[in-house]
């Protein structure tokens, strides 16, 4: 269509170029677009969390962003996360855990707890399950979801302590 | 076959908490959805649907959407309809009972708000809304049925066309005493409940890609369904192809829990429209259509009757149950069932006598409803667990005490209840007591009593269940019903030594693959790691029911298990050739052949592959050098396997505002033999919160013209992590007889009970209040009502 926009923005580290409609969603954009299908969407109103990313280090509902607005950007989602190591223990807790089903709201899911802990200090379970209270689970019930990041945090908090670095 | 051979003790894996190894995938952002999934010249679909719950089209004009950017094809019913088979959402076995047929769009009659009229097809799906709005339909609006007992009421309209009345299905289900039983009770307690009408919300919204190819004939539909046999056989019957020519794929599914196995107009409308075409359609649901068209879920409203001795002995139940299903039952499984098990499950875990349960099933102007996670469980036990409390209360009886003196017996099995049903061995009495002291409910009751002279309302409440999980031919198939009741695997040794089992029964996260590799390796002596398990693919895998009714561990494990030992002596008879030895002295142990006396190694299986396969000719001659094997296995013995448990519920009651804090709850369950702990208990859990649900939150509400108003996850209250309660979990393990493996399903057992745990519990808390609810969802604007505000 003639009204597309172009738009140039940095996806999980790598420079994108691409005209797109004024209505595409960010959430379209990566999904469809880029193939980055770890962006999922539930409601497409910002009410589940499956679309969470981080634009410019926020965790977003790529659903509520247009494409044209993250124009200069820097998105990063969970296949970026995944690739660059920064969620591997909360990948081997959620695993360990069994803190996932089917797996549609994880990548969300895992982005939020992702997010979390990177401010959160010592969160306690109701903290935990305030934090993640924005992403809906049919599956779990959530308590193995609450476990898997109160683990993480706990064994952050044990690194930090030993002088190691938290992520 | 020596059934009795003994595996080599280090890979003892039934019963062990093996992870998921598929749950990798979906960490790293690597799940493959139907919603994920793109094909060459794909066309993206869109649905006109009736804005009105009942009227008569009088005209569609589609001439804009057809210039409409992007479009290539809009279908009316006069186009897309031609080339399906109509379909009715009736049983043989359900005596009387009566659907309108129906097909993809509506050929006139408008049935519900959100039929599918129009479909449109376009380059993208944004293209395809757009065209959607160019569409005029002209309908006549009509009065719709809404209300389910006015839809009984004689001279009430008709929800559908070919009616003469709005009763879908009626029955009876009476022992000859009941009459007399409640003449002569010293004690009759009643209540009237409603159980509203919820819908299953899985997050992956239903999705859908149809490919047919008209060179070859053949149809790929990959689809996000916990069914693909029955979906097989759906599309060849009614797009009049050859069973052989479709194929169904159900790629990772991300939520399922019964309501992905009904059949969808949308659905159906995709495979008819990739067939005109000749290309790959795609439809994905968007959450908004998910709302009014996925089956909606319960809504029955129930009249009670408990007749109870002197002594505190519950005589029999009486329970009339009305159902309003939609305007249409679903296909193929019906829309009756859920009342059927209903007035079935009442009472079920007491001794109880005598019993008299009356069902109307009827039409309304609403989307259908159907079988959603424990179909009927929720409401029986509600009811039940409720008229238990109400009687304990007025006998002056602890609730556990009043259970404990009705439940039956733990050595009194085999028993039949007083509505037919036949359990085998269920434990009731063991879960009791184990509950007791997993929640500490004597200190829980110091601790209630301390806070209420503080103003503080807490609320404890119990509810004893049982589970239908593992069905044979009795639910579907003796109905006529193309429902597999049995399923089947294909074991494999590879050229290298590894294991494959391809499988009928389906993985949407509850761990089917995991299981059954448990399964399988414990059978050849080989870690869950080495077994690759292969489901969900019509063309690769054996025919069978798949997941649903709490069959795939109970059913398919015991599949797994039998193919395996196949495998097994199979190996072994190869092994027996190699060594010239007796296969009788030999075993399997860590991935080799083994001497069975010593332990002595003998033969590596990737040994046996490669001859096998590369050299056979150093086999004697007619050696069976097969090292694929299959079986298939359909559940004999009882018609199910019955599980039990109990659930308890902690929770406090704000008595100003009416809000309702879930602060624990504890389950203690009996499925049986328990292949993975973790997954077990994964599963209650998430079945807790399932029923949880509906019992504080979720209702699809309706206004009186059939208008769904708050049919959006802005508007829909669903359990989130805030308001869930930590779960724990105890167990007892009484093995079913009728399978080696002795195990029964688990997926429904949280949602069947937590309900009505949850409503015992804030009924306890309202008590000094003389107030109590019987209603679901338990909202705080209905906790005030009854509290007086």
């Amino acid at each position: 269509m003639s009204t597309e926009h172009k738009i140039s923005l940095t996806v999980n580290g790598e420079s994108v170029s691409q005209s797109v409609e004024p209505r595409l969603s960010l959430a379209d954009f990566l999904h469809d677009k880029l193939q980055l299908t770890g962006t999922r969407l539930g409601c497409e109103m910002g009410a589940c969390g499956a679309c969470l990313v981080l634009l410019n280090g926020q965790p977003t509902h790529a659903c509520l962003v247009l494409a044209v607005q993250a124009d200069g950007d820097k998105v990063e989602t969970i296949e970026g996360l995944n690739e660059r190591a920064a969620i591997t223990d909360l990948q081997e807790a959620f695993f360990d855990r069994n803190a996932l089903q089917c797996g549609f709201c994880t990548t969300g899911m895992v982005v939020n707890a992702h997010a979390f802990l990177q401010t959160a200090d010592a969160p306690d379970r109701d903290e935990i399950r305030d934090a993640i209270s924005g992403n809906y689970c049919r599956c779990t019930g959530y308590e193995a979801i609450v476990d898997a990041i109160s683990s993480v945090a706990e064994k952050r908090r044990g690194n930090s302590a030993d002088g190691g670095t938290a992520q | 076959m020596n059934m009795q051979r003994k595996s080599g003790s280090t890979t003892k894996h039934i019963g062990h908490s093996h992870r998921r190894l598929n749950a990798k995938r979906h960490l790293a952002g690597r799940g493959q959805f139907v919603s994920d999934k793109t094909l060459p010249r794909m066309l993206h679909a869109a649905f006109v649907r009736s804005p009105m719950a009942r009227g008569r089209i009088l005209d569609i004009d589609i001439s804009d959407a057809l210039k409409a950017p992007g479009v290539m094809r809009v279908f009316t019913a006069a186009e897309l309809n031609r080339i399906c088979e109509p379909w009715s959402g009736t049983l043989d076995h359900f005596a009387g009972m009566k659907s309108t047929p129906q097909n993809i769009l509506s050929e006139g009659d408008i049935l519900w708000a959100g039929q599918p009229v129009v479909m449109v097809l376009a380059h993208s799906r944004a293209e395809a809304e757009d065209a959607c709005e160019l569409v005029f339909i002209d309908i006549e609006d009509e009065e719709p049925v809404i209300d389910g007992a006015a839809a009984m009421l004689p001279g009430a309209k008709l929800a559908a066309p070919g009616l003469t009345d709005n009763i879908c299905f009626q029955t009876v289900l009476e022992t000859p005493g009941v009459d007399a039983v409640f003449a002569g009770a010293a004690h009759i307690f009643e209540e009237s409940f409603i159980f509203g009408r919820h819908t299953a919300v899985t997050l992956e919204p239903r999705a859908i890609l149809a490919d047919f190819d008209s060179a070859s004939g053949q149809l790929t539909v990959h689809h996000g369904t916990q069914t693909p046999y029955q979906f097989q056989d759906l599309y060849a019957r009614h797009f009049n192809l050859r069973e052989g020519q479709v194929r169904v794929i159900a790629p990772d599914v991300g939520g399922s829990f019964g309501m992905k196995l009904h059949l969808y107009h949308e659905e159906m409308g995709a495979v008819a429209a990739s067939i005109l075409t000749g290309r790959p359609v795609r439809f994905l649901a968007d959450r908004l259509e998910s709302f009014v068209s996925d089956i909606h879920a319960r809504d029955h409203q129930v009249q009670a009757r408990m007749a109870v001795s002197a002594e505190g002995e519950i005589l029999a139940m009486q329970v009339d149950d009305l159902a309003p299903v939609g305007a249409v039952s679903a296909y193929p499984r019906t829309s009756a069932a859920e009342g059927n098990q209903v007035i079935r499950l009442m009472g079920a875990p007491y001794q109880m006598a005598d019993y008299r349960g009356r069902l109307s099933v009827v039409f309304q102007n609403k989307v259908q409803t159907s079988q959603y996670r424990a179909v009927g469980h929720p409401i029986a036990c509600g009811v039940t667990e409720r008229l238990c409390d109400m009687a304990a209360e007025a006998l002056g009886v602890d609730p556990f005490d009043f259970r404990a003196r009705n439940l039956i017996r733990d050595d009194a099995y085999p028993q039949t209840s007083a509505t037919g049903y036949q359990f085998e061995k269920l434990s009731h009495e063991a879960c009791l007591q184990q509950l007791r002291q997993m929640m500490n409910y004597d200190g829980l009751r110091a601790e209630q009593a301390e806070l209420r002279k503080k103003g503080i309302h807490r609320g404890i409440g119990i509810a004893p269940f049982v589970e239908i999980t593992n069905p044979g031919a009795t639910f579907y198939g003796v109905g006529g019903a193309r429902i597999s009741a049995q399923d089947g695997a294909i074991v494999k040794l590879t050229p290298a030594g590894d294991v494959q089992c391809l499988i009928s029964v389906t993985e949407q996260g509850q761990g089917t693959e995991t299981i059954i590799a448990q399964v399988v390796a414990e059978q050849l002596a080989l870690q869950p790691s080495a077994v690759k398990v292969v489901t969900g693919d019509t063309d690769t895998t054996p025919s069978g029911g798949a997941t649903w009714a709490c069959r795939g561990a109970g059913i398919g494990g015991e599949t797994a298990l039998r193919a395996a030992r196949k495998l097994r002596d199979q190996i072994l008879s190869i092994a027996g050739k190699i060594l010239q030895a007796d296969a009788a002295t030999l075993m399997l142990s860590d991935g080799a052949v083994v001497d069975a006396a010593t332990g002595t190694h003998r033969l590596d299986l990737a040994e046996i592959g490669r001859i096998a396969t590369y050299r056979p000719d150093t086999l004697p001659a007619g050696t069976d050098i097969s090292l694929t094997v299959a079986h298939h296995f359909a559940p004999q013995g009882y018609p199910f396997d019955f599980t039990n448990g109990i659930q308890a519920s902690l929770v406090e009651v704000d008595v100003e505002t009416g809000f309702v804090k879930l602060l624990k709850h504890w389950v203690v369950e009996d499925c049986g033999t328990i292949i993975n702990p973790l997954l077990v208990d994964e599963q209650i859990r998430g079945g807790v919160v399932q029923g949880l649900g509906p019992a504080f939150f979720e209702e699809c509400l309706y206004d009186d013209t059939g208008q769904l108003t708050n049919g959006s996850l802005a508007d829909y209250l669903v359990p989130m992590a805030c308001e869930m309660p930590d779960i724990e979990i105890g167990h007892v393990e009484t093995p079913t007889l009728d399978t080696i493996l002795g195990a029964k399903g688990v997926g429904e057992a949280g949602t069947a009970a937590a309900g009505a745990a949850a409503m015992n519990a804030v009924n306890d808390a309202l008590r000094p209040f003389n107030a109590s609810v019987s209603q679901t969802p338990m909202t705080p604007a209905r906790i005030l009502a009854v509290l007086g505000h």
